[in-house]
């Protein structure tokens, strides 16, 4: 286990670096930065000026360690449209953010999992259909509609949660559903088809001619079995609702970490949208690593040689 | 003295998309303490299915009738799920075919085999524990103890088998039901266990069925055979009795098919059926061996044919043969 734990590691820092000098370069290759900074009608000594004082000067290897190095030591630049170091604004956001993401999921989870088993156990049932329903119409809907009807219904009309906003958790109610019914239907198809999958398989047979109870059979022998290739969905996933969520914040203006990527790019804020990249497949990459060391912990034949 | 257990007319139907598959019809049998039963067949013949409905483990969708149904003193036909699942492994247990996709892959052997005994009595885990490598070392694994740590994909297939008897035997049951039990291995593997299961079924006196297509494992193991053909038991006898004396010309063809070294002419080809099963769905009437018999007469397609006794233990369903 610490083999492979090491082994996975290892390739998930191979992989930050990569990723950091990617997110390095595509600044670069997206055009002169200096541009960005000074603004399009700056004149060629501006231009010079700027190149300077942020070294852009220099050869891009230079510049790539000079970066990596300050970057390893936290800083990450100054954004030059709030002024401030990028990783204080992006601590903040990435708080909200994460506190989205992570309530998103446990949502997504505590649904789609026990519903998916039940879809399996007894498929072709009217629950098997609703959860195949609720799954086709998680993936049909566009998340910023489905959020809007949530506003509409339970802000507006019932009146039971605030329209906007990221104070209390009663501001995190109508979000969590919108982001997190995003992942429901990838999670309940593979929770129940897995299940589908083990149920009819040799060993489940022999947990039942062993005489144990339904309960023990389906959570014990099936369940864990079935959930492996869940759980690296479920990091893609998060991954994705801690990113990706730019839409889910701008329908209830949340002040996360999506919606400072969205307006960085508009304001081409350079050295925040580099940082935000980075950072973004820097969780990737450790969901990822998380997902490995998690299934190797449930399936022995990865861990075991 | 009543025997261990007693099936009368076990009927099961499967619902396919052409209609009610009638894949068993009014078999009957019986084993007794410490006897085997080998119920011999092709691929297809229903079997299988007999041996899973003892169980009450047949698919969800399959029908199972019976006049009689008894297991000891219990009348099987009449137990709930709940009441089954205190069966289950205790008073009756299966060895499956396919020993390398028969155990769990994310537990060890020991938890596999211990909680099989900690379900059904109230022991401790180092007990359940202690009757795992008692049972291990009795089916022949060396070093039980540390195995018990191992997964299945460590251990070859026949360790694995090993493993699956010894999981059979944890509660002691009275009756052992084999579905091939070792088809999936190779040949001196397969010698080791079957002589392996004779002598642990002497030793603790059990009732066993064995299900096989190999008429070699029928030889060396059973002292009853049944040999079923697309859904019935065709002829049964006592094992010696039938080898000697086949009836039913399935059985005679079958027997005809197995090389017999001095009988057998070097160079000569292996006599084979001509011929495929039918597909048993809708009525049925007549003998289902009619169109692959060599000894068909007009009266085999019509009516029913009815089981008749030889004498003790034997049985034969065939028009041709004459009480």
């Amino acid at each position: 286990m610490l083999q492979y734990s090491l082994k996975r590691i290892c390739l998930a820092l191979l992989v930050a670096v990569t990723v950091s000098f990617l997110s390095f370069m595509l600044v670069r290759v997206s055009g002169d930065p200096a541009f960005a900074l000074a603004g399009e009608n700056a004149s060629e000594s501006e231009l010079a000026m700027v190149r300077q004082q942020y070294g852009l000067d220099r050869p891009v290897l230079v510049q790539y360690f000079d970066w990596a190095g300050r970057a390893l030591h936290g800083d990450l630049g100054q954004s030059p449209y709030f002024k401030e170091h990028v990783v204080v604004i992006i601590g903040h956001r990435l708080q909200v953010t994460m506190i989205l993401g992570l309530s998103a999921l446990a949502f997504a989870l505590i649904l789609s999992i026990p519903l998916g088993v039940v879809a399996a156990i007894r498929p072709n049932t009217w629950i098997d259909r609703l959860a195949l329903g609720l799954s086709v119409f998680g993936q049909a809907m566009p998340s910023f509609w489905f959020g809007l009807i949530l506003i509409l219904i339970f802000s507006v009309k019932l009146r039971w949660f605030p329209v906007s906003g990221s104070t209390s958790w009663r501001h995190l109610v109508l979000p969590t559903i919108a982001l997190g019914y995003y992942g429901i239907p990838a999670f309940m198809r593979l929770t129940r088809s897995g299940m589908m999958d083990v149920l009819s398989s040799d060993y489940i047979r022999t947990a039942r001619a062993k005489g144990l109870r339904a309960a023990s059979v389906i959570f014990k022998h099936a369940l864990r079995n079935a959930i492996i290739p869940v759980v690296s969905v479920v990091a893609v996933q998060l991954g994705f609702m801690l990113g990706g969520s730019v839409v889910i914040e701008s329908v209830f203006a949340i002040n996360g970490f999506g919606l400072l990527a969205y307006e960085s790019i508009a304001r081409a804020d350079l050295p925040m949208i580099q940082a935000i990249v980075l950072i973004l497949s820097l969780i990737y990459v450790v969901l990822t690593l998380l997902a490995d060391i998690l299934n190797a912990l449930l399936d022995p034949r990865i861990r075991v040689s | 003295m009543s025997k261990l257990l007693e099936v009368n007319d076990l009927s099961i139907d499967l619902p396919v998309p052409a209609g009610t598959l009638r894949a068993v019809r009014n078999v009957s049998f019986a084993v007794d303490k410490g006897e085997t039963l080998a119920l011999v067949g092709e691929s297809g013949c229903g079997k299988s299915l007999t041996a899973l409905s003892l169980m009450d483990l047949l698919p969800r969708a399959a029908k199972r009738r019976a006049r009689i149904f008894r297991f000891d003193d219990l009348d099987l036909m009449a137990l709930g799920e709940r009441k089954m699942t205190d069966i289950r492994g205790r008073r009756m247990s299966m060895i499956f075919q396919e020993p390398m996709t028969s155990l769990n892959p994310c537990y060890t052997i020991g938890n596999q085999l211990e909680e099989a005994l900690l379900r059904h009595q109230t022991v401790s885990r180092k007990q359940a524990r202690e009757r795992a490598v008692f049972l291990l070392d009795k089916v022949g694994i060396t070093a039980a103890g540390s195995r018990l740590k191992q997964y299945p994909h460590q251990l070859s297939g026949g360790l694995r088998q090993r493993i699956m008897i010894s999981m059979a035997l944890m509660c002691g049951p009275s009756l052992i039901i084999a579905d091939e039990p070792t088809t999936a291995l190779d040949v001196t593997i397969q010698a080791q266990i079957l002589a392996l299961l004779s002598s642990l079924q002497d030793e603790f006196e059990m009732g066993m069925i064995m299900i096989t297509h190999d008429l070699g494992v029928v030889s060396r193991v059973a002292d009853q055979v049944a040999v079923m053909y697309c859904g019935e038991i065709i002829e049964t006898g006592s094992t010696k009795a039938l080898f000697a004396d086949p009836l039913h010309p399935y059985t005679k063809g079958l027997l005809d098919c197995i090389p017999v070294p001095g009988r057998t002419r070097r160079g000569a080809h292996l006599s084979s059926i001509p011929g495929t099963v039918p597909t048993p769905i809708g009525e049925l009437t007549g003998c289902v061996f009619r169109n692959r018999c060599p000894e068909v007469t007009a009266a085999c397609s019509e009516g029913l044919i009815e089981t008749r006794n030889f004498g003790e233990n034997r049985s034969c369903r065939c028009l041709l043969m004459q009480v």
